[in-house]
Order: C-alpha cells, then structure tokens, then sequence
C-alpha cells in the first residue's frame, strides 16, 4: 500500500497486506480524522497490527501491558471520557480472559468501545488449543447491546473497521492472524453492518458463512457448479448479531437445504444463530453445521486443521452431496402430521 | 486548605442526615450492603459536599470531576447521598430494590442520576477510573477522578493491573480511597485473604499513600488536597473505617455486610446515629 492509495484498498494491497496489516492501516489513517479515536492494546501492538495506529498517533495509544481485565477497563473509562477506544488483543484473551469486563464494563453501560479481536477460530494453529478461539461467537452475541461482525477478508475488515467508528455501542469484531487470502476483489460491494451478501447465486442448497470460511464456501460452489452442475448459493454472514434474517428466510424458502461454515465452535456461532432463526420460523429445512466439533481442536497448521474439521471447500463439497441426498418433507405434509 | 469549622459542621451534619437516609433506605429495599455502606459515608460526603467539581443540574457536564464506586455493592449507601446532592428526589429511595425501580444494590449510570460508572463486580472500577483519568490527560482537561475501592476488593487481580497501570501513566488526577473497615463477606479481610501491608503493597506499585480516620473530615480534607498537589504519580488514602458506622449493633460486625431490618431495628439505628451526631 503506498500512502497515496488513502482508504482505498486494491488487489495490489492485499496481496502485499494481511487482513490485519489492512486494520492497523485503515486505523491509522482513521485516527488522522477522528480525533477521537484512541487505540489500546495488551502487549500485542506488533501481533495484531493495532500498532500502526500508534506509530502514527503514538498520544492516543496505550500499551497496558499483559493484563486483559485493565484494558477493557481503561478502554470503558475512556469511552466514558468521550473517547471512541479500538481495543485489540488475540480473540481467546478479548472474549473470555476479560469476558467479563467487555460485558459489565461496556456491553452493560452501552459503551462505544470496539474490540478488533484477532487470531480467532484456529487461524494460530500451532499455538495450540491456549491459543485457538472457538468460543468467542457464542460469548459475545449473548452479550446485549453487542453488535458481532466476522470479516470474510481484508478488503471486508477494512470496510468494516470504517463502518463500526460511526455505529453506536459496543462492537466485537474478529480477524484471523493475518495469512488469510481474498474472496473479494475489491471493496466495493456495499458493505453494510447486519446485511448479508450473496457471493454466488444458486438454487440447489445453500452455504451459509463467516470469516474465512466464505472464501471455502465461494470455492466449493464454483468446483460444484463446473463439476457436477450443482447450484450452490453462497452467502457471506459476515455479522452475526443482528444476524440477517431476511436472508436465511429466503434461502430457507428458495433452496430448503442450508449448510453453516465457521470457523468456531458448532455450539453457538453462526450455526447455531442460523439454526435459531429457521426453527422460529417453522419451515421444513435440511441444516447442517459444519464448524469446530463440540472439542477442544488439535495443534497444527490452520489449513490442515480446517481439512480435518471439514470447513474448507472439500469439507463443504462432502456436506453438500450427503444433504442434497436427503429429503425435506414438505411444510403440508409437516402439518397433517400435526 | 484546612476545614472551617462552618464547613466541618456542615459535613457533619450532611454526614448525620445520609446515614440517617442509609437506614431509611435499607428498611425500604428489604435489605441492603448496610455494613459498608455505613463505613463509605464519610468518604463521599468531603468529596459530594466539599471537594467535587460538579453540577446536579447538569450531571453529564464534561468538565465534572468523575467518582467511580468501585465497591459498586455500596448503592444503598451512595443513592441516598446523590439525592441529597439534589441529582434526584429522596423520595425516589422509597422504590429502592423494587422490581423496575432505577435502584437496586449496585447502581446503573443509565438510570441513576450523578453516575459516572456502572459498577458491582469487584476489582473493575480501578481500571474504569484509570480510563477516566487517562480521558482528562488526553483532553488536558483538569478535572479529577476519584476511586473508592472496599478492602476486601484488594483481594483482586484486576485492582492490582489498575493500580500499575495508573501509576505506569502517571495518573497525578486520579486519587483512590480505600474503605479499610477490614471485613468482607465471610468475615475478616486477614482472615478470609490477608491484605496487609496494604499501604506497603500500594507503595510498591508507585502510588503516593497516606493513611486516615476514615471518619476524620479534617483528616479527610487534609489528605485530599496532598493528593491534589502531588505530581507525576496517583494517590492512594488508606481510610480506616468502621463498618457499619454509627449503628451501635452493627459496628465491626461483619454479619452486616449485608442485611435487613424491620422498623423497630430501623428504630434502633436511628436514635443509634442520632447519639453519634449528639441529637438524640
């Protein structure tokens, strides 16, 4: 990225840039703007790349050091003092070694407070389960007043850094550690806060899902399309509260099959928020969630682990042919039943 | 500047009518942190009544001195002194606990008036102070923050991050009070988890200290304004209470950390508080 390309990011960018390089730039050049935009870490200003921001603004940075609870608290404080704080350590650290504090210190007193969590799901592999973060989705999206955003890319983490400064209340966002490739090619899609997008258009079942899984799901549907002539649509969940449910009401009603893909937990992520949703709703659907299973995930590289736990596109590409294999009873017959 | 001894009688008395006020609200809310909510009293009387920076009428205005209650248990003892400052009316204390009241045993900035911080679980109001106090730097603003812990918080963790960090970021606008009335929940703070050498402890983590009679208004007045001179690092005041102040039956008990009372116990603690103030 060279200084002149300003907010704009384009492909040349994130082939240089990770999408967590892309945070710590478009934080950096909103802090030029936003006076008060202050920025806060625990330690991990060069892991997160929250650091950018403090080499440009180094009076509106702060480096807590390695205590997680103090920066959620600080991060409340300042937000009390007016200030719109930007938060970030590694997810597992945000979301449950200082859970509390984000939901008492900010979710409770409503607090424009935003965590940029990174290294979540398994995207730190090798580091071991201390280090993976699979739980995250399902702490947060309890939390009232919290909105919780899942970024497909670095062109979707840019948008979405830029979107959340002038969103009221507290916002939990999580990137991965930064080796995630694009599914966009640029970002100019309109990206919206709560609104899903279609990634690629099908009639046959649909994949619903978050992170980096979108790019699986956009890869899966294309492999199956050219293959086999399936038509999967794709849909790119990227915020899971307030969860779109327009959008999963129509998949349900167009295709009645529904596959969820995350890179978290199966127990009260996306699946589960999806799950919620067609179950209120009353309609017959097949759902399958692929996800990290009800375990603690093993240590390795991230790619092979997303093979092992099925979310990537061969994962998707198997789950798609066992449930287009399986009936749907009709809502009629579903009713005489009743 | 030392207390007169007009000011001194008006604390006094504002002192007398909040425990007063504590009582008349415990009764109604069926029960209440009484204990330390008594031992506090003082402490937020010289701040409400003679050190703060702060405008009923207005009680978001920016440029107010901030206190945190990060003993946030302590509500039924705080509620009565806002409504005597006039954030909102007395009467108001009468719904205290009820269900869809603005009051129950920890307070909400959002529907209490003259909240500057939601609080209740312990050891998180230090570090939502040290925000604070880091807010007022960065809008090199001079007002101040105040951060009134309970002893038995000592006991965690997140205290002890707060209290490096504020001393790291050289918070001279931040004093801490501690409530040392040396009991929590299951008895003794020495006994359930010693904190001593608390002042010691503080020291070593770069706060300026000073120990007080927590009931002492000149002792009080006298160690707020040193910590208003100091420079360069934060304040911590020691102030040694007791616990359930003034109530003769509940003073140094620590089975009135929390409790209820019927209205002749209520009774009983009045004419008690009223024989403490020399009105009885």
């Amino acid at each position: 990225m060279t200084e002149q390309s300003g907010l704009t990011y384009s492909v040349y960018d994130t082939d240089h840039m990770t999408p967590t390089e892309i945070y710590g730039h478009v934080l950096a050049k909103l802090g030029e703007e936003r006076k008060e935009i202050v920025a806060l870490t625990a330690d991990l200003a060069k892991s997160t790349k929250i650091g950018k921001f403090g080499d440009k603004h180094p009076e509106r940075f702060f480096n807590v050091g390695i205590a997680e609870q103090n920066l959620m608290g600080i991060a409340s404080g300042l937000a009390l003092a007016g200030f719109i704080p930007f938060v970030s350590t590694f997810a597992v650290f945000a979301a449950l070694r200082a859970g509390e504090q984000v939901r008492t210190d900010i979710c409770y007193q409503n607090l424009n407070c935003k965590i940029i969590a990174t290294h979540s799901g398994l995207s730190f592999g090798t580091a071991g389960t201390t280090h993976h973060c699979t739980e995250d989705l399902a702490v947060m999206r309890s939390f009232a007043n919290m909105t919780v955003i899942a970024p497909a890319d670095g062109f979707e983490t840019a948008n979405a850094v830029r979107a959340c400064v002038d969103y009221p209340g507290p916002v939990y966002m999580r990137i991965g550690r930064g080796f995630e490739q694009t599914v966009y090619e640029n970002e100019n899609y309109g990206f919206q806060i709560g609104k899903a997008v279609t990634m690629h258009e099908g009639s046959d079942i649909t994949v619903i899902a978050c992170g980096p899984c979108v790019l699986q799901a956009v890869e899966a549907a294309r492999t199956l399309k050219e293959n086999q002539g399936i038509e999967v649509r794709v849909i790119n969940m990227h915020t899971i509260k307030p969860l779109d449910r327009e959008a999963i009401i129509e998949a349900v009603n167009d295709t009645r099959k529904i596959i969820t893909v995350e890179n978290h937990s199966i127990v009260g992520g996306l699946g589960s928020a999806v799950a919620e949703v067609i179950t209120e709703e009353g309609k017959s659907c097949r759902l399958k969630r692929l996800g990290i299973p009800d375990i603690f995930a093993i240590v390795g590289q991230t790619d092979d682990l997303y093979n092992l736990y099925k979310i990537d596109a061969a994962g998707i590409i198997e789950a798609v042919g066992e449930l287009l294999g399986k009936e749907v009873e009709e809502d009629d017959d579903w009713e005489d039943e009743v | 500047m030392a207390l007169t001894d007009k000011e001194l009688e008006y604390l006094t008395e504002t002192a007398w009518k909040i425990r007063r006020s504590i009582v008349q609200t415990t009764l109604w809310a069926g029960g209440g942190h009484i204990g330390g909510g008594l031992s506090q009293t003082d402490i937020l009387v010289i701040l409400y009544f003679h050190y703060m920076n702060i405008d009923p009428q207005n009680p978001e205005w920016e440029e107010r001195d901030r206190l945190v209650l990060s003993k946030g248990h302590g509500g039924v003892g705080y509620a009565p002194v806002l409504a005597e400052k006039g954030y909102f009316s007395g009467e108001l204390l009468k719904k205290f606990n009820h269900t869809g009241s603005p009051f129950g045993m920890h307070l909400d900035r959002h529907k209490v008036k003259g909240l500057d911080a939601s609080t209740g679980s312990l050891g998180h109001g230090l570090p939502i102070a040290v925000g604070l106090a880091m807010g007022a730097k960065l809008h090199k603003k001079p007002w101040r923050t105040y951060c009134i812990m309970g002893d038995g918080e000592m006991a965690e963790g997140s205290i002890w991050e707060g209290a490096m960090a504020a001393s790291h970021f050289k918070l001279d606008n931040l004093t801490g009070f501690i409530d040392r009335n040396k009991h929590c929940i299951d008895g003794c703070t020495e006994e359930v988890m010693a904190i001593e050498p608390i002042k010691d402890k503080w020291a070593s983590f770069g706060w300026n200290v000073l120990e007080v009679d927590g009931h002492d208004f000149r002792q009080l007045a006298e160690a707020i304004e040193k910590a208003q001179l100091t420079t360069d690092k934060p304040t911590v005041i020691n102030c040694l209470t007791v616990k359930g102040k003034g109530v003769d039956y509940m003073e140094g008990k620590p089975e009135w950390h929390y409790g209820g009372l019927d209205t002749k116990m209520a009774e009983e603690a009045l004419k008690s508080i009223d024989r403490l103030y020399g009105k009885a």
